[in-house]
């Protein structure tokens, strides 16, 4: 019988561990001059280095070591007076050396932490996730497999390699284990997500676009029972590209879990890969036959010493931290907490910032993202930042509807066609013919052609029964094909009968 | 001159330096052990080599053993033999290889990228 | 011409007394008499050579100011990555690989003029102290070419001994450039680590390799380490910091005054005595010119080489792992990647090689580190501490390069240690970082074979061993009226 989440915490209480992986926004790769570009042609931006051509030698980006303190600093962390690369070694086709280059026991950041606001039946509840390391590394090649029915690797007959992804600088944020949050932790491993994205992407040190594998987050979760110290096994998911998929993935593997030992089995510790379509894991590699990845102090570089002036430099850069950037707005705006929860929570705080920025009024903008856009963006199971439509389209919308020349009826229509690709709102009211009529006499027209097809609902208005005036309301709205300002019509219908 | 070549004989050398202390490890490095050593290293050894380096091995290894007589605690390691550190370049864009420069050694290629077998192991 | 120094070649050549086509003709033709029987080359590129020969030729009828050693040809060790030009690495793992770029050691001697006649034979992937572990066959000692020429650089000093070239590039781990220039009657400098850039030279053990000039004279190695030396800022390991000033010091070899500092450690028991004998005469030589000699002695030495044989072949473990058929080298085997990837590294690399990668990959291995790799390391920190010591009471630090003249071809290959003793009294120097030197110190009584003196300076003091090898180099030519190669047999008569 399959158990429900309710089920799960009543008997048991999770502990999470988020390895998150970003890749840094730098223009070259950590050790070489080569390019960074997404998407660029296949095998265009390598080089001896970056391909670990025999003889090759890796020199450091300065940028990522800023990058990365800023990152550490932004995160409460400790950096480290003296640190070094190490390299981790294992054989796989993706990398090119069959090393990374990494660090292994002496990391750059130490010993931090983020706080991060969750929504619970008792309202808002924080909790702070610590940070045991912020490291530098490099990413791998990408491999594409051929042959096999999933374009995944089991199954396919060969495999090909484009190594412009291998060298880009990588940074891995670990936390430390993660306990007390019970029933949140989905939301919390969720929150934590989006709260580092927001403050990397408030640092410009990445584009933290996790559809394109920018960032990256590993969930680790394991189960004990209510009330016990012993840890769980825990399990290691990995293809989690979204922060919808953090929340689902966590929660998914919570049952999974619950559901092996209520029937007396024994939790895998193994790698396992989330699916979008499901929802659920698969098992990947088992990692209890883990590799040895024999460290080692990396030779080809010498240690990273940031010196206290350099330190202080970054920190003087750092920009506002996004709790306080986001307070800010919520008194600019006026906006209670629940919405602003709301917003975060369906990930359209910038998406709103961006269309105030524009000149949109804050409540209207919320409202358009927050509603229309928000619900048509569930329906397809993508976030609304995904949507084709952007701020400046929500924001001359909004203009529109202050000026009169739009209603919230005819807005949702031009929200309509700007998803659907028509184009912009100005060519979609232009091509579909929208236009709000508040032509009194052609309002009174309609008005009166209603109140002639139903004499009787127009009798009980007169007779001061005023809600009877949503029939001829509707009456008229469909007579002017939706393009009439309902709240016009109400004011003309009303007085006409008398009413107003 | 043919003669019989004593030099250097390893008895004299290890006699000298037995003398500074005995090897405190001993290690002996099975058939089985050399083959997963060769599986770390992706080397598909023979039966004969597995065996033949078990023996070897344990002999170099108990030779290089000694290295824990002296290695104590408040000796630090040295990584590097000189004293560098902070060595950064710069953040700029400079040439690639063309893609037919990178690709010319690979032993197959197709759509511009590298070619390899069926890959059986999860990416890491 | 071709028994010239590089320095009296380059002065013909400025006074056009003949010109660098000729001078490269004469030495392919050289190659061609001999190398049959020495097989110092694994490649030879005329065609190239000659190219270059006619545009610095071109290049000084125009007047151009040149290097000083611009139109003299040179031999390199196959495991320098040369744009286009096969790069073996004695290995069958490279077999047939053309790299898409040149090593920074390759674009200086290009930069200089310097004619790269081809890629010299080597033990594989540098591993080796007889260059038998060439997958290409041995290379020849011309003194005998039943001896090993000493390794794993053994082509380049082979062929500097066999007058196929006047200079060669050879690259010192744990002994390579000095010991077969100590068996070939030649001399090889290995300089301060991070002296020479190592971009584009496939690396063996990467805090110990470091590439350095090899010719028959103290001042040609001189000019030619000025060549090739210096900050590249393609490799985080070099030194940013002017190069010594050794041209200078070469020229001007004097000892008076210096403090020569014995190693106790490196010699006695153990030491061929005819090899002893030739260091005891050249240190009595350098005390007739006016050195003190002082006895230091460095007892960490004796566990340099156990110190050796871990770091090295746990850092090749790692080198090495990227030779994996998926990219470049050769692909053999069927089935799955992993499948090919075990079937070419079986195929692909010889016995010593796997050697050390098996031994290497235990020693970095979780649960032994410390034990190993971690206490070498630390045996690495006592040598260094035992340098200095000893530098404080001395100048520079000799021993003899290598503790026997050149064995038989196949005598040592089946005992490894046997083997790895050959690099007893050069590897103390890799593991500190600091620069080497061997000259020809004479020729042992008992089989007339030629053993090398070795120099020893701080870090970053190279001159101080061209002081001394130009001092010594001089003092001994006056004894033997001759230079030492002029015994050797003569090669390709038939």
């Amino acid at each position: 019988m399959a158990l429900t989440y309710d089920d799960v915490i009543a008997k048991y209480e999770p502990v999470l561990g988020l390895e998150v992986h970003v890749e840094l926004g730098t223009e070259s790769k950590m050790f070489c001059g080569c390019n960074t570009v997404f998407g660029a042609e296949p095998n265009t931006q390598t080089c001896p280095i970056c391909l670990g051509l025999p003889g090759s030698l890796p020199v450091v980006n300065a940028k990522a070591i800023e990058y990365t303190i800023a990152i550490g600093l932004a995160l409460n962390c400790s950096i480290a007076p003296y640190s070094r690369f190490a390299r981790k070694n294992y054989f796989y086709p993706d990398m090119p050396k069959n090393f990374q280059t990494s660090q292994y026991d002496e990391p750059i950041c130490t010993n931090g932490y983020l706080d991060v606001t969750v929504d619970t039946e008792e309202g808002p509840r924080e909790f702070r996730i610590e940070i045991e390391r912020v490291h530098m590394e490099e990413d791998t090649g990408k491999s594409l497999h051929m042959g096999g029915s999933t374009g995944r690797i089991h199954g396919a007959d060969y495999s090909l390699l484009d190594y412009n992804r291998a060298g880009i600088p990588l940074v891995e944020i670990v936390t430390k284990v993660v306990t007390g949050t019970g029933k949140y932790a989905p939301e919390v491993a969720r929150a934590y997500v989006s709260e580092l994205r927001d403050i990397l992407r408030g640092l410009g040190v990445s584009d933290v676009k996790m559809e394109q594998g920018s960032l990256r987050c590993d969930a680790n979760v394991s189960l004990r029972l209510i009330g016990g110290d012993k840890l769980g096994t825990r399990s290691e998911t990995k293809n989690v590209n979204s922060l919808r998929s953090v929340e689902r993935a966590v929660r998914g593997e919570m049952i999974r879990h619950a559901e092996l030992l209520n029937k007396g089995e024994r939790v895998i510790q193994e790698t396992r890969h989330f699916h979008e379509d499901t929802g659920l894991t698969t098992p990947g590699r088992s990692k209890e036959q883990a590799e040895d990845y024999r460290y080692f102090p990396e030779p080809d570089l010498v240690p990273v010493a940031p010196s206290s002036e350099m330190i202080e430099k970054i920190r003087a850069t750092l920009p506002e931290k996004p709790s306080v950037r986001r307070k800010k707005l919520q008194e600019a705006w006026q906006v209670p907490d629940k919405e602003m929860a709301a917003m975060i929570n369906a990930d359209v705080l910038d998406l709103v910032e961006a269309t105030v920025k524009l000149g949109a009024d804050p409540t209207r903008a919320r409202g358009w993202w927050l509603g229309e856009i928000a619900r048509i963006a569930n329906e397809r199971g993508i976030g609304a930042a995904e949507m084709p439509i952007t701020p400046a389209d929500v924001a001359e919308i909004v203009s529109l509807i202050t000026s009169g020349e739009l209603t919230d009826k005819l807005a949702r229509q031009v929200i309509e066609g700007v998803i659907n690709g028509e184009g912009r709102p100005a060519e979609i009211i232009e091509k579909r013919g929208i236009k709000v009529v508040s032509d009194d006499s052609a309002l009174m027209a309609a008005i009166e052609k209603a109140i002639a097809a139903q004499p009787d609902v127009a009798e009980k208005v007169r007779k001061g029964h005023v809600p009877a005036a949503g029939a001829l309301i509707g009456a008229v709205m469909k007579e002017t094909k939706g393009q009439a300002d309902a709240a016009k019509v109400r004011e003309l219908l009303l007085k006409h009968l008398g009413q107003a | 001159m043919d003669c019989e070549r004593r030099w250097p004989d390893p008895k004299v050398i290890r006699a000298r330096s037995e003398s500074l202390g005995k090897v405190t490890f001993m290690s002996n490095i099975s058939r089985d052990d050399v083959a997963n050593l060769a599986k770390l290293a992706r080397i598909d050894l023979s039966e004969e080599e597995l065996n033949h380096l078990s023996k070897e091995l344990s002999v170099i290894l108990d030779a290089v053993a000694r290295v824990q007589e002296v290695a104590s605690a408040d000796v630090p390691p040295t990584s590097h033999p000189l004293p560098l550190q902070n060595v950064f370049r710069v953040d700029e864009v400079r040439p690639s290889l063309t893609p037919n420069e990178a690709l010319s050694g690979a032993p197959a290629q197709e759509e511009q990228r590298f070619k390899v077998p069926q890959i059986l192991g999860e990416e890491q | 011409m071709i028994k010239n120094s590089a320095v009296e070649m380059a002065k013909a050549l400025n006074s056009k007394e003949i010109s660098s086509v000729e001078l490269t003709q004469a030495h392919l033709d050289q190659i061609s008499k001999v190398d049959t029987d020495v097989h110092a080359f694994l490649h030879v590129d005329s065609e190239g050579a000659l190219a270059q020969a006619r545009d610095v030729d071109a290049r000084r009828k125009a007047g151009e100011k040149l290097a000083p050693l611009a139109g003299v040809p040179l031999a390199l060790k196959d495991v320098l990555v040369q744009k286009g030009i096969p790069t073996t690495c004695g290995s069958k793992m490279l077999e047939g690989w053309r790299p898409p770029y040149d090593s920074t050691v390759v674009s200086r001697l290009k930069d200089n003029g310097i004619i790269i006649l081809g890629k010299t034979n080597m033990d594989e992937f540098a591993m080796g102290s007889s260059t038998e572990n060439s997958a290409y066959g041995p290379t020849h000692n011309p003194w005998d070419l039943t001896r090993i020429p000493g390794g794993s650089g053994g082509g380049s000093s082979a062929a500097l001994a066999a007058f196929e070239a006047p200079l060669a590039i050879g690259t010192d781990t744990g002994g390579s450039i000095r010991q077969p220039a100590a068996v070939t009657g030649t001399v090889g400098v290995k300089p301060t680590y991070g002296g020479v850039s190592r971009y584009g030279l496939v690396a063996f053990s990467s805090s110990l390799d470091q590439a350095g000039p090899c010719a028959r004279t103290v001042l040609d190695a001189a000019y030619l380490h000025e060549a090739i030396g210096g900050y590249d800022r393609m490799d985080s390991t070099s030194i940013n910091a002017p190069i010594p000033p050794v041209v200078e010091a070469a020229k001007n070899g004097n000892v008076k005054g210096m403090k020569i500092g014995v190693i106790k450690e490196l010699q006695g028991d153990g030491y061929q005595p005819g090899v002893l004998k030739l260091f005891n005469q050249s240190l009595d030589l350098l005390a007739s010119l006016g050195a003190e000699i002082v006895e230091v002695s460095c007892k960490y030495f004796d566990y340099a080489l156990a110190a050796y044989y871990l770091i090295a072949p746990s850092e090749c473990s790692s080198n090495l792992a990227r030779f994996d058929a998926m990219r470049y080298g050769i692909r053999v085997g069927e089935g799955s990647a992993e499948e090919v990837m075990n079937a070419t590294r079986q195929q692909g690399f010889g016995r010593e090689v796997k050697r050390r990668i098996i031994l290497g990959t235990y020693a970095l291995s979780s649960g032994y580190y410390d034990a190993y790799y971690g206490s070498a390391q630390k045996v690495r920190t006592l040598i260094s501490r035992d340098f200095e010591a000893a530098f404080s009471k001395a100048d520079v630090l000799v021993s003899p390069t290598a503790p026997t003249t050149a064995f038989k071809i196949g005598e040592k290959a089946n005992d490894p240690i046997a083997m790895y003793l050959n690099d007893i009294a050069t590897i103390p120097t890799n593991l500190a970082g600091i620069g080497g030197m061997s000259i020809p110190a004479g020729l042992a009584d008992e089989d007339g074979l030629p053993a090398g003196f070795q120099i020893m300076a701080p870090a970053m003091k190279d001159d101080r061993m061209y002081q001394v090898g130009s001092a010594l180099e001089a003092a001994l030519l006056s004894q033997w009226g001759k230079p030492i190669l002029d015994n050797a047999p003569s090669l390709g008569a038939r």
